[in-house]
């Protein structure tokens, strides 16, 4: 099987603060890796690096085989070498945000064709298509000509999982997708993500969804102080938690 | 009373023919200053101090200083310096012997620095994570700045944006002091010609405000157009 993703030994620091100490992470097409942690532990962080919103001290990031060519400032922080390949391969990597973050200023429907028209260059009409086949798969095709705000949280982030998948994405990167929602509007955006995983896309999910870890992910990376404390199979990490610390977060997360 | 009021009445119509000068002048300083607040915006947001101290300058100088000294300084400073100058060989030179277009270079160059500031403002204030979304899904700085920057702002400072607008369309009247014939230049020859004081810039007045009250009405109109993600939804 070919590797989609692939970290390695990825550092971050902020300040004096290291944030990330050396992470590395591989996914396989397919893959469901839920990235747990409390917060502070750099599981964010993660994915942000992974894109180039934040951008590590050091460390490789290979996409599709493919490394991003960074190089080395003498004041220890890093630099990409060409800003034109981490655009492209930022298209690779859609990401889905904590708070949405669409377009306001444009419907649901423009906010799903926007990248493929302008970054992908796909034609207006043949992203249009796919745009409604998408927004109808997350079950809001009646919402297309509405603007971001008048919708609710929950429909909101469909609509952002509709734009991720408009890219023909090699891997959707999840950034606690359900925590800005009213607790009754995780679960619609929860099935959404199911489905896609059962589609056998490649996802990232940094989440606090125990269950969506348990059930959905295939792999679980638990984070602590910025460097991966315990990996492996849910049903083996959750229940039988080798390391101390994984063991008190689970009991604290447990309800 | 009635003498003054006939009065009035005669002269409305060599009054209302003015109407076009202004509104022209207003809308061509309007949209070039408009135009050049673009890039004395993103110049003043540039952490390059190569940028943002000539931009910050410039923003400094426009708003510091009347519009009468600016508006005479290019009319007067410029009638000097031109002719003679390889500009009198240009196709800018016809152009240059009329007061308008000094009119419209001083109101453009003042409006590029009042709505420079404003947009700066509101560029600043444009969502951080919907540029971060610009920016995860591939876009380059100029298609960020095209696509999602740039409209989310003029959304944003729209309401000021009309309001300058507005203020401009006032301040055209200075292009009467340059010899353009604008409805306060009009104004301006019928009292010479009538010794009239009053009757003509009360005229002139009455022009201004409906010609302002209809120019907010449009304004309006456009300012819901374009903000419409604000308004209540459609229904479903």
């Amino acid at each position: 099987m070919d590797t989609t993703l692939k970290v390695e030994d990825l550092h971050k620091r902020f300040g004096a603060a290291e944030v990330l100490k050396g992470v590395s992470l591989s996914a396989n097409t397919g893959d469901v890796i839920a990235m747990i942690g409390s917060s502070g532990s750099g599981k964010s962080t993660l994915l942000r690096c992974i894109n180039l919103l934040e951008t590590p001290n050091s460390g490789r990031v290979y996409v599709n085989g493919e490394l991003i060519r960074m190089k080395a400032l003498s004041d220890g922080t890093a630099k990409p070498e060409d800003q034109k390949q981490v655009e492209r391969i930022r298209s690779k990597l859609a990401m889905v945000f904590q708070s949405f973050n669409l377009w306001s200023h444009r419907t649901i429907l423009e906010n799903v064709i926007e990248a493929p028209v302008h970054v992908l260059g796909v034609p207006k009409k043949e992203a249009i298509e796919k745009a409604e086949a998408l927004l109808a798969k997350v079950g809001i095709a009646d919402k297309r000509n509405f603007y971001p705000n008048h919708l609710s949280g929950g429909q909101q982030q469909r609509a952002a999982i509709a734009r991720a998948l408009a890219m023909d994405p090699s891997v959707l990167l999840f950034d606690e997708p359900t925590s800005a929602l009213d607790p009754e509007l995780v679960g619609e955006v929860l099935q959404v993500m199911r489905k896609l995983a059962e589609e056998g896309r490649t996802m990232l999910v940094v989440t606090h969804e125990m269950g969506f870890a348990r059930d959905v992910a295939n792999q679980i990376v638990f984070l602590h102080k910025g460097q991966i404390e315990e990996e492996g199979a849910p049903r083996e990490v959750l229940t039988h938690p080798k390391s101390e610390r994984l063991q008190q977060f689970l009991s604290s997360t447990r309800h | 009373m009635d003498e003054s009021l006939a009065f009035m009445i005669s002269i409305f119509p060599r009054l209302l023919a003015a109407v076009p000068l202004t509104l022209s002048l207003t809308l061509i300083s309007g949209v070039i200053g408009n135009l050049l607040a673009v890039p004395v915006a993103l110049a003043r947001l540039s952490p390059n101090p190569l940028l943002w101290v000539p931009s910050a300058f410039y923003i400094l100088l426009m708003r510091g200083t009347p519009l009468l000294v600016q508006t005479y300084l290019i009319y007067y400073g410029l009638g000097e310096v031109l002719p003679g100058s390889f500009i009198q060989k240009t196709f800018l030179w016809p152009y240059l012997k009329d007061g308008f277009w000094y009119a419209v270079f001083a109101f453009s160059l003042n409006t590029a620095g009042y709505t420079g500031e404003i947009l700066r403002g509101a560029m600043s204030a444009v969502p951080k994570g919907e540029i971060e979304a610009a920016v995860a899904y591939g876009m380059s700085p100029w298609l960020r700045l095209r696509r999602v920057i740039l409209p989310r702002a003029i959304q944003i400072c729209l309401p000021a944006m009309s309001g300058e607008t507005i203020l401009l369309l006032k301040a055209t009247s200075l292009a009467s002091l340059i010899t353009v014939w604008d409805i306060m230049g009009t104004a301006r020859q019928i009292q010479k010609e009538t010794y009239q004081i009053y009757e003509p810039l009360l005229a002139a007045g009455i022009i201004y405000i409906v010609t302002v009250f209809i120019l907010i009405r449009l304004l309006n109109a456009l300012e819901r157009r374009i903000n419409q993600h604000r308004a209540a939804p459609v229904s479903a």
